[in-house]
C-alpha cells in the first residue's frame, strides 16, 4: 500500500459564480482499520480561503502548522489577510522547499479573491501548482471523484446548487473507496459568510 | 503483542494496558504497569519498540513538569497531546521513535478526553481508542456499547467483555491486565485481571 493511502482521504474542491464550495470525507484509519469518524482533512486559513490537505495525516497537520505560521507571519508584516492566489503560490514553495524529502500530502485550495471571483488549485506532493476553473480532487479513489465531478459540474451554479452538487459528488465518489467515507464536511464560501454543512454518509 | 484501549466516560477516563513484558518469545515479566502516569491527572499508554517508548515518554514528562514549573500552571490535555506529536514529528524524518501512545487525560476547563497517537505522529481525540491485536478484536464491541453518558460501572463492564473476548480469540493473548480510571481525584487502579 502506497504511503499516500496510509490513512485514506478524499477532497473535493469546486468553482460556482461567486461562490465556492470544498468538500472532505470524514474517515481517519490506519491502513483498512478505522480509527475515527470525525477527522476532517479541510483547515480555514481565513474567512475566504480554506486548505484541504489528503494524503498521510501527520504531514498534512505538519504542513497546516506551517501554513498558519507563513499566513500568521503575513497579516502581521502586511496588515492583511492573504489573497487565495498569492496564497497558491505561497504552498507551491513550501512544497518544493522539500522537493527531496516531501511532505506525503496532496493539498486541495479553495478561495474566494476580493472581487468575488473563485479561485480553486490543487498541488501533487512537490508543490506543481494546477490552477482550474471547475473542480479539483485529491484523494484514495482519484478515478471515482474525477468521474463524478466530471458528470454533475456545470458552470454558472449559485450555491444552493454548488452545495447539492459537491455533496452528491463526493458521497457518490467513496461509494467504492474503502478508505475514505464514513460521512463528510462541506464548506461553501461565498462573498458574505461561510456555511459548513456536515453530511451523514454510509458508515462503511 | 502490546495491547491497550481506552475509554472516555461523562466525567472520567478509563484505560486497561496488558501487563507482559516480552522479549521476542519469552515473557520476562508478568505485572509491568504500562499505564505511565504525567502528573497527577494524565497518563500515557506504551505500545512499540522497548527503548523508543520508554525514553520517548521519558523525554515528554519531563518537558511537561519544565513546562509547569516555568508557567506556574499544569498544560492540559490537549496541550500535552498536540506537544507529544510535535516532538514525534521532528523526529519522525530524523530518529524517528517508534512508539504508539494514547494519552488519557482529565482537566477543570475541558473535562475527560482521550487522544490516540501513532508512531507517524497522527493525532486525533477520540472517545474510544487502542492499539494492538487486540484492538481489533474489542474496538467495533466499545463503539457498539458506548454512549456519552457512560458510567465507571459500564465502562469496567466494557473492558471485562472486552479483555474476555481477547484471552478467547487472540492466539498470542496476554494473561494479564491492569485497569486505571483517570478522574477529578487523579490517576487509580481499578483493578488487575
Amino acid at each position: 500500500m502506497s504511503i499516500f493511502e496510509y490513512n485514506g482521504s478524499a477532497i473535493i474542491a469546486m468553482a460556482g459564480k461567486n461562490c465556492v464550495a470544498i468538500a472532505s470525507d470524514l474517515r481517519f484509519g490506519v491502513q483498512l482499520q478505522t480509527i475515527t469518524c470525525d477527522s476532517s482533512k479541510v483547515f480555514k486559513v481565513h474567512d475566504k480561503l480554506y486548505l484541504g490537505i489528503g494524503g498521510l495525516q501527520t504531514d498534512a497537520l505538519t504542513l497546516f502548522q506551517k501554513v498558519k505560521f507563513r499566513t500568521n507571519m503575513y497579516k502581521l508584516r502586511e496588515e492583511k489577510d492573504i489573497k487565495p492566489s498569492k496564497f497558491g503560490e505561497l504552498l507551491a514553495n513550501m512544497l518544493y522547499e522539500r522537493r527531496f524529502g516531501p511532505f506525503f500530502t496532496s493539498p486541495v485550495v479553495a478561495g474566494l479573491e476580493a472581487d468575488g471571483k473563485p479561485y480553486i488549485c490543487g498541488y501533487d506532493s512537490i508543490g506543481c501548482l494546477e490552477k482550474a476553473e471547475d473542480f479539483l480532487i485529491s484523494g484514495t479513489s482519484p478515478e471515482s471523484l474525477f468521474g463524478v465531478c466530471e458528470s454533475f459540474w456545470k458552470p454558472d451554479m449559485s450555491s444552493d446548487e454548488l452545495f447539492e452538487c459537491i455533496s452528491q459528488c463526493l458521497l457518490a465518489g467513496v461509494g467504492r473507496d474503502a478508505l475514505a467515507g464514513w460521512g463528510s464536511v462541506v464548506h461553501i464560501i461565498t462573498p458574505d459568510q461561510v456555511t459548513s454543512r456536515t453530511l451523514k454518509g454510509r458508515m462503511d | 503483542m502490546d495491547f491497550y484501549v481506552g475509554i472516555k466516560g461523562k466525567d472520567f477516563v478509563m484505560v486497561c494496558c496488558d501487563t507482559s513484558a516480552t522479549h521476542s518469545i519469552i515473557r520476562i515479566k508478568q505485572d509491568e504497569d504500562k499505564i505511565i502516569p504525567i502528573n497527577d491527572h494524565n497518563v500515557f499508554c506504551l505500545s512499540g519498540e522497548a527503548g523508543d517508548r520508554v525514553n520517548f515518554t521519558e523525554y515528554v514528562i519531563a518537558n511537561v513538569k519544565l513546562y509547569a514549573l516555568r508557567n506556574g500552571v499544569n498544560l492540559t490535555t490537549k496541550g500535552i497531546a498536540n506537544y507529544t506529536r510535535h516532538e514525534l514529528a521532528v523526529a519522525l524524518r530524523k530518529a524517528p521513535y517508534h512508539c504508539n501512545l494514547l494519552l488519557a487525560g482529565y482537566d477543570e476547563k475541558n473535562g475527560p478526553s482521550l487522544y490516540w497517537l501513532d508512531y507517524l505522529a497522527s493525532l486525533t481525540k477520540v472517545n474510544v481508542g487502542g492499539t494492538g491485536y487486540g484492538s481489533y478484536f474489542t474496538l467495533s464491541m466499545f463503539d457498539k456499547m458506548w454512549h456519552p453518558e457512560l458510567t465507571p460501572e459500564e465502562a469496567v463492564v466494557m473492558l471485562d467483555k472486552g479483555i474476555e473476548e481477547v484471552k478467547k480469540r487472540l492466539v498470542v493473548a496476554p494473561p494479564s491486565f491492569i485497569i486505571k480510571i483517570i478522574d477529578k481525584d487523579g490517576v487509580r487502579v481499578v483493578k488487575t485481571v
